[in-house]
């Protein structure tokens, strides 16, 4: 049984349940119950109409749940009135979905595990597996996202921009766990996509799919990171960087450029050199200067600087960094390397030095040291 | 069985016999540093040994709560002198002779010219749960 399939019905069949009067949260307990046992049974029974039977199976989890809570007479009054299976539009659900888990009122975390759960299909013990937080805590945190929305009505039209906010977040997290956080967003991602038209939607999904496309060039067997300078493009999964590339340009031929579509026409960029010498740095930076205007974030600014570094030369770069606030994450490590670019090699060690005690992780960490390292080692020093 | 933190310093505990900053290392001496740590770890999830691994960011903050309606008092980053705790490793051993073995296994890991790093490491037992048989 294909589980990611069976997965990718479960907003649909949400949201049927939703629309037939069950409240948010008993639905989406129902629905995970109805999942749990179509992995058991559907083996060696194969349902001729999978999702008319995760509705079947669902609701009456739910009735069975509601009958339990002594609601007894709400129950009867639903199931009198329970209409044919598939009445409801699919796709309008699945978007609403959406919009319910990624709601303003929930935190970034909270979004996250709720989206998963409730339109990813994921279980509570994969999310907090992924997430490396214990099972028990996974459950609260998704409980009370489900009391945090549940007055949220159903039908209510969102923000687009949160939800992209919360699948970035769930693509940036990679992989822990037996599930693949980028691969599962990036599934999510194109449910958004076919459900609605947006062009930041097709943009994310362009970044995504890009950035997919290195994940095999980016760490060396012993777990080292690999630089983008220094990856093998051999690797690179050059049917994804096709799909991303022919969905960012049908993106960009619309017209309404945003933040991820520009994000995806610098990975895009990078995707296209054959080698790092043949990168087109000047397009690049023009792409930065676009993302500042739309952003004015002073991380896009930063990351602008090393683009500017390669397109003018190192002064250019260490001149474009003026005014940034030296406390940035990364701010250490990006002026290590123009430092070094610009042939400082003593100041550019003693920056990757402090660049690594700054290190968010410990791929980072032991990447500076080695630049640090290096340039400390280098002979007739 | 019996539970112990192993507790690695970045500053507080005895200097070690070969101290040397990782930075004035060659780049191959901290693969080689990180490739041993890594090994360990895997070596000790095999014999059923291994809880948990975890490191630290150098950056810090002590915290205190400064009394009804008022914000927590914050103090920090640490001054130079204060221990300060790079990170650490839970084992679950039959002896204490085990964790000390373990522990000395750790601090072998090389260092500066792929020489072991004789680093001194924190041992301390977890207080247990009470057993179930008192008589």
């Amino acid at each position: 049984m294909n589980e990611v399939l069976l997965r990718s019905l479960t907003p649909s069949v949400l949201g049927i349940l939703v629309r037939r009067g069950a409240d948010f949260a008993a639905a989406e307990d129902a629905v995970q119950d109805a999942l749990v046992e179509a992995v058991r049974v559907w083996p060696r029974d194969p349902p001729r109409d999978p999702k008319g039977w995760l509705v079947t199976v669902a609701w009456r989890k739910f009735l069975d749940a509601t009958r339990a809570d002594a609601a007894r007479r709400r129950r009867e009054d639903l199931a009198d009135e329970e209409p044919a299976p598939g009445s409801a539009p699919a796709v309008d659900d699945t978007l609403q979905l959406y919009f319910l888990c990624a709601h303003p009122s929930l935190t970034p975390a909270s979004a996250v595990a709720l989206t998963l759960r409730a339109v990813g299909g994921l279980t509570t013990r994969q999310i907090a597996q992924a997430y490396l937080v214990p099972e028990a805590t996974m459950a609260q945190r998704i409980s009370r996202a489900k009391r945090t929305v549940s007055g949220v009505r159903f039908d209510q039209s969102g923000d687009v921009a949160t939800v992209l906010r919360v699948l970035y977040l769930v693509f940036n997290e990679g992989y822990s766990g037996d599930v693949d956080l980028a691969a599962e967003a990036i599934r999510l991602t194109r449910q958004l996509a076919a459900a609605i038209d947006h062009p930041e939607v097709t943009g994310l999904l362009a970044l995504m799919l890009l950035h997919h496309a290195r994940r095999a060039a980016r760490t060396a067997p012993d777990g080292r990171l690999v630089p983008l300078a220094e990856q093998d493009r051999d690797l690179w999964d050059t049917r994804l960087i096709a799909e991303g590339v022919a969905i960012l340009q049908a993106a960009l031929a619309r017209d309404r450029l945003g933040e991820f579509q520009a994000q995806a026409a610098i990975a895009a960029l990078h995707a296209d050199a054959r080698t790092a010498a043949e990168t087109d740095w000047v397009q690049i930076v023009e792409w930065y200067d676009d993302l500042v205007r739309l952003t004015g974030s002073p991380v896009v600014r930063l990351n602008r600087a090393v683009a500017v570094g390669e397109a003018d030369g190192a002064r250019a770069g260490l001149a474009a960094l003026a005014g940034l606030d030296p406390s940035l994450p990364r701010h250490a490590a990006v002026t290590a390397y123009l430092r070094e670019r610009d042939g400082d090699l003593t100041t550019a060690a003693r920056l990757y030095a402090e660049a690594a005690r700054q290190a968010p992780n410990l791929a980072e960490h032991d990447h500076l040291m080695r630049q640090a390292a290096r340039l400390n080692a280098r002979p007739g020093r | 069985m019996a539970r112990y933190l192993l507790l690695k310093h970045y500053r507080g505990a005895p200097a070690a016999v070969n101290d040397v900053p990782m930075d004035k290392w060659t780049p191959e001496e901290i693969s080689a540093h990180v490739q041993y740590m890594n090994d360990f770890a895997v070596r000790l999830e095999g014999t059923g040994e291994f809880v948990d691994s975890q490191a630290l960011a150098p950056q810090g903050t002590f915290v205190r709560y400064d009394g009804e309606g008022r914000p927590p008092v914050t103090d920090g980053p640490f001054a130079e002198t204060k221990d300060l705790i790079a990170g650490w490793m839970v084992i679950d051993v039959d002896s204490y002779e085990r964790a000390v073995e373990l522990a000395g296994e750790l601090s072998a890991a090389p260092g500066a010219g792929g020489k072991p790093i004789h680093e001194w490491l924190e041992l301390r037992p977890f207080l247990t749960e009470p057993p179930t048989i008192t008589e």
